[in-house]
């Protein structure tokens, strides 16, 4: 019964991360690509400062976001589990929190141009309050609407699974913290969060790694001022540079591996299904 | 009666509503925009209110092979939802019990989720470059989708079937049901609704996939891909129809998934059996 599962992913996802692994040990010339066991494109890349700085930029990336859709993602999850009392509310309302996951991400990067454009709404409202005098030019086109773009993304994966959690902690286990005399902050912290910490990490896996593994929120958002690693592999891509590419991208994949090996430590996945 | 609403309940509504208009604001501002006038620009104000951007959606050739990339685009999900849905359900039975290599085929469905999907995009071109075959959306591009939609499906079915009540099945084969029957009479018909769900995500994740179709497509674009190639050389509206419609199109595809799964449900209320009810 699992064949046909095993064969689509020998073929699509074993085979082609075997042919990276492959091709980064390959040479090119300007035009194309030659089999060959060499560790120059590893070389070149370790012994650049530009790689450095690109991954650090990734991570940073990644962590911000992290805790932007951590904070929103855990605050509207609170609100859909313990707050609405109503079944039918808590799926309606959790419903319209999933309908854009299932829409367009380039079409909701493009919705952002009218609101944060030289001319745009945030620009042309804060003119009009006095809050500035001129536009301001790092609302679009800079790391803040990378970022901006990223939580508006991908808040939904932190939601769902928290929500999910959430949703199967006892009531009467709140019940007794409050009996017990706690506050609604105690509560909160030494009730909820505990047993929401398996929904924190499986969104924490999410977000992380769709931040990480993004190349074109980043050059989107930014306007091709910012890099994370997938636009560096996908300029290298542009430049026919297929070697190189691939050894950034096994990089790439062996970062987020290690990441999500130290977060898998923290959870057991299976188990939270 | 019920307690009274916390003060933090206000607060925390607050938010919410917040949160709702950060997620859907930016699309109904594009879709207000995408009736500007005739000579309107990509920000407000809006100049005039017109179908002008929609009529050349449906015009020129100007903008691209946007009625073909729709095609391919719609083709291609509905392939990738109904491999998604036979191949996650099968899956899912299999994972019931342990087998030869269920621990690393577990292990592949996770990666499988988190690789970044420039990988599977850049592994799958090259070994269709160099193997000597031509990269098509219906191939290459098929395969890499399933990478994105199968683990979803995957995990639904996991879920699923750990919640499932395996007396039903017994049940079943205590009666002489055959395995096969058993599946197709009881376990297919309980498990209806999520299938729907996994349905869903099968086709709207592959009709919005970017990434793992960039380079596995070929010459032959599907709609994100054409949409996106718009934006580097398109600064007039026409962008905000063609979002506002594929926008349109997608909430009409998921309020259908739902309407289903909603009528499934109501239907088997009407039917279910009372048997035992007065007992208790």
């Amino acid at each position: 019964m699992a064949s046909p599962l095993a064969l689509v992913l020998t073929v699509f996802l074993v085979a082609p991360i075997v042919m990276i692994v492959i091709v980064s040990f390959w040479g090119a010339t300007e035009f194309s690509i030659y089999p060959a066991f060499q560790f120059d494109n590893y070389a070149f890349l370790f012994g650049s400062e530009v790689t450095y700085r690109v991954f650090l930029n990734t991570f940073k990336y990644a962590g911000i976001t992290w805790v932007f859709t951590l904070l929103i993602g855990f605050t509207v999850a609170y609100f859909l589990a313990f707050h609405v009392r109503s079944l039918k509310w808590q799926i309606a309302l959790f419903l319209l929190c999933t309908i854009p996951f299932w829409t367009s991400n380039i079409i909701r990067m493009i919705s952002w141009i009218p609101f944060l454009g030289r001319n745009g709404l945030a620009n042309s409202t804060l003119i009009s309050w006095g809050v500035v005098d001129e536009p301001l030019e790092w609302l679009l086109f800079s790391d803040f609407s990378v970022i901006l773009a990223f939580v508006h993304l991908y808040t939904l994966f932190m939601v769902v699974p928290i929500f999910n959690t959430m949703m199967r902690i006892d009531k009467s286990l709140i019940e007794a913290a409050t009996d017990a005399g706690a506050t609604g902050w105690q509560t909160l912290w030494h009730v909820v969060i505990p047993l929401t910490k398996p929904g924190i990490m499986i969104g924490t896996i999410f977000v992380v790694t769709l931040v990480m593994g993004d190349f074109i929120t980043v050059r989107f958002m930014s306007g091709s001022q910012s890099a994370n690693v997938g636009r560096m592999i996908q300029n290298d891509i542009g430049l026919l540079q297929y070697p190189s590419a691939s050894a950034t991208a096994v990089i790439l994949l062996v970062t987020v591996l290690m990441v999500i090996g130290l977060l898998l430590r923290l959870v057991d996945i299976r188990k939270e299904l | 009666m019920s307690e009274p609403r916390p003060k933090s309940f206000y607060a925390l509504a607050t938010f919410f509503a917040l949160f709702l208009i950060f997620l859907y604001g930016p699309t109904i501002t594009i879709a207000i925009l995408s009736f500007q006038g005739p000579g309107g620009g990509l920000t407000f104000p809006m100049r005039g209110v017109s179908l002008h951007w929609f009529r050349d959606l449906f015009q020129e050739q100007a903008v691209g092979d946007i009625w073909g990339s729709f095609s391919r685009s719609f083709t291609l999900g509905l392939m990738v939802m109904v491999t998604t849905v036979v191949v996650s359900v099968m899956g899912g039975l299999a994972f019931r019990k342990r087998f030869k290599g269920s621990g690393i085929l577990f292990y592949l469905i996770i990666t499988s989720l988190v690789i970044p999907s420039i990988l599977v995009s850049l592994g799958v071109g090259l070994i269709w470059s160099q193997s000597g075959l031509n990269v098509h959306w219906s191939t290459s591009g098929f395969g890499a989708q399933l990478t994105w939609t199968l683990p979803f499906g995957l995990l639904i079915m996991f879920a699923v079937f750990n919640r499932f009540d395996q007396s039903y099945e017994e049940a079943a084969r205590d009666l002489g049901a055959s395995p096969w029957q058993t599946i197709r009479h009881v376990v297919l018909p309980i498990i209806a609704p999520s299938l729907i769900g996994v349905a869903l995500f099968g086709f709207t994740l592959s009709y919005d996939e970017f990434a793992r179709t960039l380079l596995t497509s070929g010459s032959r674009n599907t709609l994100p891909l054409e949409i996106f190639g718009m934006t580097t050389n398109v600064t007039t509206p026409v962008i905000f129809a063609l979002g506002t419609l594929t926008t349109v199109f997608s909430f009409l595809v998921i309020g259908l998934f739902l309407l289903v799964v909603w009528w499934m449900d109501r239907r088997r209320k009407a039917q279910g059996s009372d048997a035992g009810q007065g007992l208790v």
